[in-house]
Parts: structure tokens; sequence; C-alpha cells
């Protein structure tokens, strides 16, 4: 099964909604893609950079006190937190800054929300020689100040935006118009499935090595495929590329887990699969959070890379399908979880990762004993350390099943 | 299909001048005050109405626009209350100029193509810009427009090619906007050097007149572009201008600029 109806569209989702100016680049960047795809020296150029570099491919580790703890299914973690940079983004930005470079590009501009995708894009810029500028957030650059000192030292110019929410979407509605007015000699590395064709697939692709290690893996650790994977959704690169190998096996169950902030019926939150409805932002059609009148609604998260009213359209045709179960998880449940799955597995989950964790323990029971379960670990959670901090440690922290 | 927009191109053209598309934001300050700077560009010389409908992600707009959309979503402005009390004070004190509305796609979409295309010339919208609805998204959006004659004008870019300009333009309804920077709306003291080629193709290929925007605020960068152009839109600074000074700053910014557009 296929979710690719036509050219950059999944069902009703994706599509290339941007300016005109922005349209020959798109095009060109399509065509590049395409071509570099066929060419067998690029993909063995980004395989052999992710071997050598970013250290893949990482572990599935098996979580033996968190299957003890849950008291379900087998709990494997797939660490992508052990990923050069600590995270999943890299995959991404390595593939995308090499194809810049083949397409003889001067320049690279980001988005970040978190800042795990700037520093993964920094990286890859100072790893080839390319000037790279970031665009985050002005609110972001306060809550995640470890990334931005990342990214300077790295090289990159960060760029704090200070109109709308502060966040994500605001970082990238500043990085399009930059690209737009400087979009000949210009490569825009968008860090999630979305944004317009070809983005979302070009991005998903790259992700996609989380999945087909997760195969091989799996056969390799537990004899078969797992009976579930559950990851969490920002604009759903992480989720994408772990989960869509695996479309075609309905026996896997595939779950993801968006933000709930301070609950679904607080209007805080960034459940845009939950609770969106369909719109254009930020160049693709897919499911956003929006007022009646389609003006976009500010997301809310603890987790800065969950922080964004809008999914990527290959998540929005899958939940819609129902092929993709959707659930959400608080800020105080991915907290509550943070701490569990320090304590338990010796790992510090990065925040968005955590509320992949506080819905797994559910999905452990629910699954039972006997069956497997593998969380994507999507990153560490170094970065959030001083937003957990500033929360104070509880005082007692649940080990039992939460 | 209406013939509004056409007739203010011919009335223009039999005087000897440029036409100008002047646009504002609905709402900046409030909705009432915006209808005063729509009419004041007017008696500035305007010759089309471009009536901004606020969006909270507007990506293709620099940031006076961006600003001004800001200011209108503060006070209030949608979609819907522009074409309820905004489009009708307009038409009843500029009952000459045809309006036209520029906002993005999902705030079209979010009324529903079909109710806003019907909507919007019950109130006497001639036609509609958005400016991230390529030509390869529009056709369910031109195919509802067309049946209740509102035009859906297209955008031309300078990074367009010939080839694909000479699409857009053969299948443009009202006019042709021609992008003259690459880039965001926004005042810039220069203009591309081989922007009045680009006018020349698309000219040449369009059924319908070509205007120039983005980036003009002078009568002088008016009348080098109006040379090349059937006429050309202001907006960041008659926005700025009715921020700072209202609507009779807007009407002086009109009045300029239409200086630079006689031949
Ligand atoms: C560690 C980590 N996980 C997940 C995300 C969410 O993004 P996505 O849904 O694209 O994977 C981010 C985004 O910054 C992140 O840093």
């Amino acid at each position: 099964m296929d979710t690719q109806t036509a050219p950059g569209r999944f069902g009703r989702y994706g599509g290339r909604y941007v300016p005109e100016t922005l349209v020959p680049a798109l095009q060109e960047l399509e065509l590049a893609y395409a071509e570099a795809r066929k060419d067998p020296a690029f993909d063995e150029q980004v395989a052999q950079v992710l071997r050598e570099y970013v250290g893949r491919e990482t572990p599935l580790t098996p979580a033996r006190r968190l299957t003890a703890l849950w008291g379900g299914a087998e709990v494997w973690l797939k660490r992508e937190d052990l990923a050069h940079t600590g995270a999943h983004k890299i995959n991404n930005t390595i593939g995308q800054v090499l194809l810049a470079r083949r397409m003889g590009k001067k320049r690279i501009i980001a988005e970040t929300g978190a800042g795990q995708h700037g520093v993964a894009t920094a990286t890859a810029c100072a790893l080839f020689g390319i000037p790279c500028e970031v665009y985050m957030g002005a609110l972001d650059v306060e809550r995640q100040a470890l990334n931005v000192f990342r990214m300077k030292a790295l090289g990159a110019t960060v760029h704090a935006v200070e109109s709308g929410s502060r966040t994500l979407k605001d970082a990238m509605n500043e990085a399009m118009r930059v690209w737009v007015a400087q979009v000949e000699d210009t490569y825009y590395v968008i860090g999630s499935a979305a944004g317009p064709h070809p983005y979302p697939t070009i991005v998903r692709d790259f992700q996609s090595i989380i999945g087909k290690e997760v195969r091989t893996q799996s056969i390799v650790s537990f004899g078969r495929l797992p009976d579930a994977i559950i990851a969490c959704i920002g604009g759903g690169s992480n989720a994408i590329g772990i989960l869509h190998p695996f479309i075609g096996d309905t026996g896997v169950r595939l779950v993801g887990v968006e933000a709930g902030g301070h609950g679904l019926d607080s209007g805080q939150h960034g459940a845009s699969l939950t609770l969106g409805t369909e719109g254009v932002l930020h160049g693709s059609r897919s499911l956003v959070l929006q007022d009646e009148h389609g003006q976009i609604i500010e997301a809310h998260s603890i987790s800065a890379g969950l922080d964004y009213p809008g999914v990527g359209p290959e998540l929005a045709h899958l939940a819609k399908q129902g092929r993709l179960e959707v659930r959400t998880a608080t800020d105080d449940e991915a907290l509550a979880a943070f701490y569990q799955v320090s304590r338990t597995e010796g790992i510090l989950p990065a925040l968005e990762s955590s509320h992949a964790f506080a819905r797994a323990a559910d999905l452990a029971r629910e699954l039972g004993k006997g069956k497997h379960l593998v969380i994507n670990c999507s990153g560490r959670g170094d970065k959030d350390v001083a937003t957990i901090a500033a929360r104070g440690m509880p005082a007692a922290i649940r080990l039992e099943g939460a | 299909m209406s013939g509004e927009i056409a007739d203010a191109f011919s009335r223009a053209k039999a005087r000897g001048e440029g036409v100008l598309v002047a646009y504002a934001m609905a709402g900046d300050p409030d909705l009432a005050r915006s209808v005063d700077v729509f009419a004041a560009c007017v008696e500035g010389g305007a010759d089309i109405l471009e009536i901004g409908v606020a969006f909270s992600d507007p990506i293709a707009d620099g940031p006076v626009i961006q600003a001004a959309s800001e200011r209108a979503l503060k006070a209030g402005s949608t979609l819907r209350r522009v074409l309820d009390e905004v489009v009708p004070a307009v038409r009843e004190r500029c009952p000459h100029t045809p309006l036209v509305v520029m906002t993005y796609v999902n705030v079209v979409m979010a009324l529903g193509e079909e109710r806003y295309a019907k909507l919007a010339r019950e109130r006497g919208i001639s036609g509609t810009i958005l400016p991230d609805l390529p030509p390869e998204e529009s056709l369910s959006i031109r195919a509802a427009f067309d049946r209740e004659g509102l035009e859906l004008i297209p955008l031309c870019a300078p990074t367009t090619s010939p080839k694909r300009a000479e699409g857009i333009a053969r299948d443009a309804r009202g006019f042709v906007y021609c992008v003259s920077v690459a880039g965001v709306t926004g005042m810039r003291s220069q203009l591309p050097a081989n922007l009045s080629e680009r006018l020349g193709l698309v000219r040449n290929v369009s059924p319908v007149p070509v205007v120039a925007g983005f980036g003009i605020s002078s009568a002088e960068q008016a009348r080098v572009v109006g040379a090349h152009a059937d006429g050309v839109v202001v907006g960041s600074a008659i926005v700025r201008a009715a921020q700072a000074d209202g609507p009779d700053a807007a009407r002086q910014v009109c009045a300029d600029i239409k200086q630079g557009l006689r031949r």
C-alpha cells in the first residue's frame, strides 16, 4: 500500500500552496531529487555519511525494566537519541544538505522549533562547509538556550522570530519569506515531513531509514515484526520515518502521539490530527488547528518540537484512513514519563519522545504479554533539562505502572 | 465575465493614464476606519481597490502588511465581516471602483470556495487574488469563481519561466499581477533592471491587462514601471501612510503615484 496518490498528494492532502516565486524552485527541487534517487552514487554517499558520521544504525534496545514495570508487551526502544546531535533530525539534514550541494546551492536556511533540526542542519552545513541561517521563534530561543548555543558554536546564524506566537509556525513563515527573496541560490531545509511538495516526500524518504532498520533489527532481536510501533508527532518526521516502512504490514499497529498540552478541552495543545480541520498551512493541505474563519490557532506544548498547529499531509491521510491510530499525552503526562524512563532505563528522553513514552505504557498493557512494542525514542532530553528543572523535581516519582 | 475591471482599465487608458490598484488592509485600525482609508484612496485617484483580508500566517507579506494583519485580526476582522461590513460601505462610497479581495487560500477555504464566490459577488466584489494559490492548485477554486463571475487574478513572478508565464497569462481573469521582485511585499528602493522585458513578454500573450506590484512606493517608480505595464499595485506604502497619519496620508500617496502614471 502506497499512500502517494499523485505527485505530492496523499489522498486529499499535500500539494503546493506557495507564492508563485517559489513554484519554479520547488519544481527544480522535485527534479533534482528524482535524479539523485536514480543515482546509486548519491544513495551510497548518504549511506556512508550516516554510517561513518551519524553513527547509524542506531540500536534497537530492549527496555527490560519498563517491560516489567508496565507489565504488558515486551518493550523495545529505537534509539534515535544515540544518533549524532541527539535526535532523528540529522537523518534528514544529511540527505538534504547533500542534495543542496549536488544542486550547487550556495547557502542553507532552516526553521527550527526545539532546535534539534537547527542543530542538525548547522552540523551538516559545518561538515560540508556551507553557510547556514536558522530561523527560530523568540520563545523557543528562550526555551532552548542550549541548542541556540550549539547552533552558534557550529557556525550558524540564529535569527529570533518575533512575529505571531514566536514559536515554530512563525519560524517557518519567516524562513519561507526569506526563501522567496533568495530563492535563486538558497536551499531551504525543512525539518519535518510537512511543507509544500516535494518536502513531505523527501523528508519521509530520508527518515524512513529508522523504520527500515527496525524491520531488520526486530527480526534479528525477537524473530518477527513488532505488534505495534509508537512515535510522537509534531510535524511528523520521526513518526513517518519509523512507521512508513510498515504501512503495508497490516499486522503492525501504527500509533502516533500528539501534544495534549494543558488538555484537549483547554484549547492549549498541539493535537492537529485529533482536533484539527482541513486547511492550508505552510504550503500544504492537511489537518490544522484553526478557528471557523480560517485563522491558525497557536499551538501549545511543553515540548518546543511538538508546538506546531499543523501536521504532515501523509500522516493526516493515514489517520483519516484509520491506518494510523492517534492519541495524545498532556504536558504533565510527558513530564511524568520523562522521569519514569530516566529512572528505569537510564535514558533521558527528549520531551517530544516523552509523549510517546507516556502513551506507550497504556499501549503495552493493551497489547499484553507476549507482544512486542517498539517506541521511537526520537531524541535525547539534554536540551530540555532547563525546562524540566524549572518545574521543580517532583517529591515522589511514580515508578509503579503509571 | 464581469466587465468592471476591464472598464476601469479602458477608462484610465482613454484618459491617458496607467491604472492604480490601491491595496489597504480591511480592519486596520478597525473595520469602520478602514472604510475611510479605501474611500480616501479613490479620492486620491485609485482606479481599483484591493481589499486585504488578514490571515494569521501571511507568508507572502513583508513586515508592514504582516503588522497590519495582526492589527486587523485584533480588531476582529474576518472574511465574513469584511464582506458584510466593509465591502458594502466601500461600495456605497465608491460606486464606480471595482473591488478586488486579496487574502490567503485558507481563509477562503474556511468559508467554502462556492459560498465565498457567491457572497463576494453579491456584495460587489469583482475579483480575488490569492498569493499562495499557484495555477496547479487553482482548478476547483477557479471553476467555482467562474460560475459566479468572480475573477481569479493570477500572479506571475520574476522566477517564472517565459513558457510558464505564457500559460498563466493565457488563463488569466481580470488582470495579471506581475510580482516585480523576488520577495515578499514591501517597499524597495530599487526594482530589477529586466522588469520591463518580463512585463512585455506577459503583455504580449495576455488577453487581459497586466499590472506590476510589490516594492512600488514612489511616483518615479510608478512612471518607470507604468511605461511597460497597464498599471501598478501599491500596498505597503499606503498601509504605512494610513497607519502613521490616517486616510489623508493614504490619499496623498495615491495622488503622488497617480502623477507618475500620467502618460
Ligand atoms: C527529539 C524530537 N522528537 C520529535 C520532534 C518532533 O518533530 P517530528 O514530528 O517532525 O518528528 C522533534 C522536533 O524538534 C524533536 O526534536
